[in-house]
């Protein structure tokens, strides 16, 4: 596979450039290259008019290059400042580590405790740990890969203003997202790839959000379409849920209660690690509850297994693809089977038959455009946005009458996560009673007829999505950061 | 410098060429120990791999070879279900022991009675032996938590303790002449485990040990259990999501690799061993630790496997008396066949990249 082919594009010091892209567009392996992390075969390239081919990381950092991952790599029993000191070369004494880190963040505005403990830090947190890590380089070359899927609207305003000021003092930044409102609200450039090939580059804030997405997709795109189904009767109620986490350093649901009607897409909106994976344990089976905790279609299931579950007409879709919605290394055939075989009928005394799952695994793999090869190759052969269409449409295929979903379009391009949405939005016209949980806040108003909110493991009444303001969705969400340090205070 | 980078799919090719490339590289690398030790190599390794099979008494040998396979197939076959799952059974040789004593407690209780249902039971009764020192790992794992690599490898010392005792104590052949041992099952019809066809070596072990692998290969490829067992070592997260449970798939597994473990001890007992004495456990189940990986967890690979260990040890035995080698030098070169083994594995999921090459490439 070929992931870039003559990519030209430059970047000056203080410009703040965008790079665009559906998934598996080589957005990844273009930022890789100049990280150090994958080799080109072909091209090169021009750090400050010096040919710049690194090795590995290290020399990039040496050079200037400092690179913000998508996901991050902090050990969380450590100290912030500890963890900055593990991603060094030669670190100083924590002590004058701990000062720098002070002086960095109160100089670009992020706030940091370096002496806290990074598991009991929020993702915005987190975050600014790793971009503290990065601004302690002096880079002139900062990439940041999607920074703010896990941030609240006022997070990502903070975000935006440091790297602004960064800008302003010559830093060139890389700002790969695909959130064209934000590329549009704070890039100066952007390019836009397409198949691993350039095929356009633009000035952000001269062009419409809709114009920037065709370009990515190489096709018009169509808003989702929405036919409210008339509201049936309660699919599933959730009366009192609370639960320990399983997760070290999660978070425990704490009196969780919610019905969710046939017809009805209730969103679930909030900050990543308030709940939201617990939550979907707990509705999936993979965590138990008394069983009156949770009914589907009246009947009490809290006690039943994943299986149980779906048989009973729930199914679930876990947010991590990799080892936890889908086992990597086995085919895609195998990875179908993980979650229809009951309700498709793919068992036949304790046998699998493995002719219908390849008819079922060809089937999804076609409805919902799946890029393989075929259905045999394995789940980690796939990119990620082709997986999640997969794993999507797997759940979604099942005619399941209650379907919950975290984050269903996470990673995902935009051609592809309409597709995901629009799907959605059919199993709810059909009558199926649909939970999102989503950090992607445009993404809920867009589907969800009803929204809450999870903080700090507590679910807030569900609102109507029709006359919210985003301001207070805003408010209903950062309120987890005032919560969270009154807990701590006392 | 070499580089490894992860393959997108596992390379069939590579899956089955390692066991080949580690049998080479053993015996390269033996070859080169016994020329140390003074032995000429080719020889050796004519030796230990060729005359058994082809050469002088080969007909003597092949029988031997088959004796010795059928315990390790057994026994690697259970293992290699738990070492799919995640589950560590590290003391086959421990319910191997128990097995034949429990088995052959129950055909000596019963002497000199002849009945045709006598043998049966005893393989079941050897099969429950197993099967009930395995729980005691499977228990403690799934009630306590604790790992069930060392709880089962403590086990198989116990096992041996109780039995010095059975072969001295409670098992003892009362017409022994104070003799430790039990009585020979050669000279009790009922209760022994004869060659279904003379002198080949087929002893029912080997037809059970066969019937278990093609049983085994279907398990894990067609049916849901299968299914859990591979999910669950591949992807534990991914399993729990599908609604394994970890208890269940623990007791599951342990108690299969018991019983089977268990089974191949009585065949062994009332077979070519030929009665319970104090150094019946000849480390079949610690070998077959070796057979599982070299058989790459495949019950179809465990069979061809089986019978390449059964070779290095009767090849090796014959290699002992007739050129003088040290026993220990037969165990390093089975050790050897493991370590190369695991060390070339790494080719089924990763290839070798030679970084230079590809900047080269570049520039062109």
């Amino acid at each position: 596979m070929i992931a870039n082919s003559d990519v030209s594009f430059t970047i000056a010091p203080g410009e703040i450039h965008a790079l665009l892209g559906e998934n598996g567009a080589g957005k990844s392996t273009l930022v890789k290259m100049i990280y150090g992390l994958v080799r080109p075969d072909q091209g090169r390239m021009f750090l400050h008019g010096e040919p710049y081919l690194p090795a590995k990381p290290a020399e990039a950092r040496r050079l200037g290059v400092a690179m913000v991952f998508q996901h991050f790599s902090l050990f969380e029993a450590l100290s912030v400042a500890e963890n900055v000191a593990l991603g060094m070369e030669n670190p100083p004494k924590l002590r004058d580590l701990a000062a720098r880190i002070r002086a960095v963040s109160a100089e670009y505005g992020l706030p940091l405790d370096p002496g806290r403990r990074v598991g009991d830090l929020s993702a915005g947190e987190r975050q600014r740990v790793e971009i503290v890590r990065c601004l302690l380089q002096d880079p002139n070359l900062l990439i940041m890969d999607e920074p703010t899927s896990v941030l609240t609207p006022q997070e990502v305003e903070i975000l935006f203003h440091t790297l602004r000021k960064l800008a302003q003092q010559g830093t060139a930044i890389l700002y790969i997202s695909h959130k064209l409102e934000e590329i549009r609200a704070l890039c100066d450039t952007a390019t836009i790839l397409r198949r691993g090939r350039v095929v356009a580059t633009c000035t952000p804030r001269e062009r419409s959000a809709r114009e920037m997405a065709e370009l990515m997709v190489g096709a018009s795109l169509s808003a989702p379409e929405r036919t409210s189904a008339p509201r049936g009767e309660v699919a599933l109620a959730v009366t009192d849920l609370s639960l320990a986490s399983p997760i070290p350093f999660g978070t425990p649901l704490r009196g969780v209660s919610f019905t969710l009607s046939e017809g009805e897409v209730l969103g679930v909106a909030g900050v990543a690690g308030n709940g939201q994976d617990e939550l979907l344990l707990a509705l999936s089976g993979e965590l138990r509850s008394p069983a009156g905790a949770i009914r589907l279609m009246g009947r009490p299931v809290g006690a039943l297994g994943p299986q149980a579950r779906r048989a009973a007409g729930l199914v679930a879709a876990p947010e991590d693809r990799y080892g936890h919605a889908a086992a990597p290394d086995m085919s895609l055939i195998e990875n179908a089977y993980l979650t229809a075989g009951v309700r498709m009928g793919l068992t036949r005394r304790g046998f699998i038959d493995w002719p219908k799952t390849r008819a079922f695994t060809e089937a999804v793999i076609r409805d919902y455009d799946v890029r393989t090869p075929g259905p045999d190759v394995a789940a980690r052969a796939l990119s990620g946005g082709n997986l999640q269409k997969f794993l999507m449409g797997r759940e979604l295929d099942q005619g399941a009458k209650v379907i919950v979903i975290n984050q269903p379009t996470w990673g995902v391009d935009a051609a592809a996560a309409g597709a995901i949405r629009q799907k959605i939005l059919d199993c709810a016209a059909r009558g199926a009673a649909v939970l999102v949980i989503s950090q992607d806040l445009d993404e809920l108003l867009e589907i969800a007829d009803s929204f809450t909110v999870l903080n700090e493991g507590r679910l807030s009444a569900p609102r109507p999505v029709r006359g919210l303001q985003r301001d207070e969705i805003g408010l209903m969400m950062g309120g987890a950061h005032g919560m969270e340090e009154a807990t701590i205070a006392t | 410098m070499l580089r490894l980078e992860k393959r997108p799919n596992p390379s069939v090719f590579w899956l089955w060429a390692t066991p080949v490339l580690a049998v080479a590289l053993t015996m390269v690398v033996g070859g080169l120990l016994f020329a140390a030790l003074g032995s000429n190599p080719v020889t050796v390794i004519r030796t230990i791999f060729w005359d058994p099979l082809f050469g002088a008494n080969a007909g003597y040998f092949r029988a031997q070879l088959l004796i010795k396979a059928a315990p390790l197939i057994l026994i690697a076959i259970g293992l290699a279900m738990g070492f799919r799952a995640g589950i560590w059974n590290i003391g086959a040789e421990g319910q191997y022991i128990i097995g034949a004593v429990v088995g052959a407690s129950v055909g000596l209780a019963v002497y000199p009675t002849e009945n045709r249902l006598i043998f049966p039971a005893m393989v079941l009764a050897g099969a429950f032996g197993g099967w009930a020192w395995a729980m005691i790992p499977a228990i403690l794992k799934t009630r306590f938590n604790t790992n069930e690599i060392l709880v089962s490898l403590m086990l198989v010392y116990v096992a041996e303790a109780i039995l010095a005792k059975a072969a001295l104590g409670f098992l003892r052949n009362p017409e022994g002449m104070g003799f430790p041992g039990s009585r020979n099952f050669s000279s009790y019809p009922a209760a022994r485990n004869f060659d279904l066809i003379e002198r080949t070596g087929l002893h029912w072990g080997g037809v059970t040990a066969l019937a278990v692998a093609v049983a085994a290969y279907v398990l894990l490829t067609r049916h849901g259990i299968g299914f859990q067992i591979r999910l669950a070592g591949q992807a534990p997260r991914a399993a729990r999501f599908h609604g394994v449970s970890p208890t269940r798939l623990v007791v599951f597994c342990l108690g299969l690799t018991g019983a089977l473990a268990g089974m191949a001890g009585l065949f062994e007992a009332t077979g070519p061993g030929g009665q319970i004495t104090e150094n019946f456990a000849s480390g079949y189940g610690f070998t077959a630790i070796i057979v599982a990986f070299l058989g790459r967890l495949n019950p179809l690979g465990i069979v061809l496997a089986g019978f390449m260990m059964a070779l290095t040890y009767v090849g090796g035995s014959l290699a002992e008396s007739t050129m003088n080698l040290p026993a220990a030098s037969i165990q390093v070169f089975q050790g050897m066949l493991l370590f190369f083994l695991l060390g070339v594995d790494v080719l089924t999921n990763y290839r070798v990249r030679r970084p230079s090459g590809a900047a080269k490439g570049a520039e062109a």
